[in-house]
């Protein structure tokens, strides 16, 4: 199992470098953004962390972290679409 | 961890897969300004779908995320919608923050519902705190200094290193403890907590010219505490989108070093050099600095073919990229080429100057970067430097003992004539006297970079 996680963390990591150099300077800022965005992917794990059969101080932790990965996912995503909603090209 | 599941296992894990696949694309559409847009709508139907997918599980308090949910999603709408663009590097650093405390936050419940934690669920939750929390204090410290709250420059005691060294092995020893006794909480809390002081005797003595690098790396941190939350949940979309972010960060923060030719170690580590080395401002400006007026400069745009705007974060400061749009057409409707060089860091944060361009309508394809502009410079008639100085200084290029010797710059000395606006022949950053100003074809148009421009716009209109 261990392995196995490695194993897509190490190919995730290669994809991550081969796509994410190709993206130009203009977009930086909307990248780290979006990451933001994306590493609220803990949103996740705060979700499947509230179950009702776990200790109460589990799910006391859980829903905060449910609180600030939402503040990641729905601001991230958000300001993220207003920056690049500004990016035009030359007219005509 | 066990989870039992309204349908079927193999299915979570394909929609957790296809979640993957949809932040891979999204990002994938980053790599051009017309498909960003849609990459970043995909990436957002990728995390719709592993939410929606992770509340399919059994037995979940769906009050208690509902709470969480609605009180997250509004301070992030709220943020979102009004935050300035000129505050982006602010909102990231929190953000990273956010991401580093949702970690530790997740590894923490993760150990305490396990009833009896493995040791690999033990390692990879203790590191998560331990990630988690530097991700987190660090960002606050970054954010604090960003937002002008506290001393932007390097602050510190005697010893600071050692004590930061002494911290890391204290938390990496709380490791060590959990995977001996994963009973621990206590164990858990004090890697936390040791982790929470080292961020911030990290980020304290780093200065504020710095901090481009500084949230880069917070950035990655961040996706790299979500990954070993990933580990402590084996769960492959955490590990994934967690891995793509720490990938990003790290990227971006070797593009912002190498744009000040400084490797990580000196960003992090060294302090600063006190007093900047090299000549004195008298023996350099003595008497050779020419100043022009709106008007002058006006006349001599007269029938000029190729312009080039290079700014810095003086521009944005002054609010001066609408004006500088304006002048930028007005150029234009008279025949000239206008263009912009983009030096890196010439923002707070990566790419930042592009994005306060883009909010003053100005079209991303007359954004150049660096190395592409310096090729053509010399064919550049007028090049106006407003609100930059280090990124342009030729210094970098001519003096090896110079602090920012070999640093990349923008050799706007080599257009044919340079018009500098700025406030006065104050230093930047680094501190050290600019040659460029008293250069032969180099003209200063001293005032406040707004006011200047205004002025030059109305000076041409008449003209």
């Amino acid at each position: 199992m261990l392995v196995l996680a490695v194993t897509v963390f190490v190919l995730a990591v290669f994809i991550g470098f081969e796509i994410i150099t190709k993206v130009p300077p203009t977009l930086h800022t909307p990248l780290m953004s979006g990451s933001n965005a994306i590493s609220g992917i803990t949103l996740i794990g705060a979700i499947v962390s509230t179950r009702t059969d776990n200790p109460q101080l589990a799910t006391i932790l859980a829903v905060a972290a449910v609180a600030f990965a939402m503040i990641n996912v729905v601001g991230g995503y958000l300001v993220t679409h207003r920056m690049l909603a500004m990016f035009k090209k030359k007219k005509g | 961890m066990e989870h039992a599941y309204l349908i079927d296992i193999g299915w979570v894990d394909l929609a957790y897969l296809v979640a993957s696949v949809l932040f891979i694309l999204g990002i994938k559409g980053m790599t051009h300004p017309r498909t960003a847009v849609r990459g970043n709508l995909l990436s957002a139907w990728g995390m719709l779908l592993a939410v929606v997918t992770a509340l399919l599980a059994n037995g979940l308090s769906y009050q208690w995320i509902l709470l969480g949910a609605v009180i997250g999603g509004a301070i992030g709408a709220f943020a979102a919608v009004r935050v300035q663009m000129t505050q982006m590097p602010e909102m990231v650093a929190l953000f990273n923050g956010f991401g580093g405390v949702a970690s530790v936050l997740v590894a923490g419940a993760a150990f305490v519902a396990a009833a009896d934690p493995g040791l690999q669920t033990t390692i990879a939750a203790g590191l998560s705190g331990l990630i988690g929390a530097v991700t987190f204090s660090g960002s606050l410290i970054a954010f604090l200094k960003l937002a002008e709250k506290m001393p932007s420059g390097s602050l510190g005691f005697p010893g600071i290193k050692a004590f930061n060294a002494l911290l890391g092995l204290a938390a990496l020893a709380g490791v060590a403890w959990l995977a001996v006794d994963p009973s621990s909480m206590l164990a858990y809390w004090l890697i936390v907590a040791a982790a929470c002081v080292l961020g911030v005797t990290l980020t304290i003595p780093i200065g504020g010219a710095d901090m481009p690098v500084v949230i880069s790396l917070l950035n990655s941190y961040s996706g790299l505490a979500a990954a070993a939350t990933g580990f402590v949940l084996m769960n492959n979309v955490l590990i994934i989108s967690g891995s793509l972010v720490g990938a990003s960060g790290i990227i971006l923060t070797r593009i912002m070093c190498k744009a000040m030719n400084r490797s990580l170690g000196n960003v992090l580590f060294a302090e600063f050099g006190g007093a900047a080395s090299g000549p004195a401002a008298d023996d350099v400006y003595g008497g050779k600095v020419k100043s022009t007026s709106p008007a002058e400069v006006a006349m001599m745009l007269d029938g000029v073919q190729r312009v080039l705007i290079v700014p810095g974060y003086g521009m944005a400061v002054a609010q001066a990229q609408h004006v500088v749009r304006d002048l930028a057409n007005l150029l234009e409707s008279r025949g000239a080429v206008v263009e912009y060089g983009i030096h890196p860091v010439a923002g707070r944060m990566p790419g930042h100057m592009n994005v306060l361009l883009a909010e003053a309508d100005i079209p991303y394809d007359k954004l150049r970067e660096m190395d592409d502009i310096n090729n053509e410079i010399a064919q550049v008639d007028v090049c106006f430097v407003i609100g930059a100085n280090d990124t342009v200084n030729p210094v970098a290029r001519t003096d090896p003992k110079s602090p920012i010797a070999g640093m990349p710059i923008i050799d706007v000395d080599k257009a044919r004539t340079v018009v500098v606006v700025k406030r006065s022949l104050s230093p930047g950053f680094a501190g050290i006297p600019n040659p460029l100003f008293a250069a032969d074809n180099c003209l200063m148009m001293f005032g406040d970079g707004k006011k200047a421009l205004v002025e030059l716009v109305a000076a041409l209109k008449e003209g």
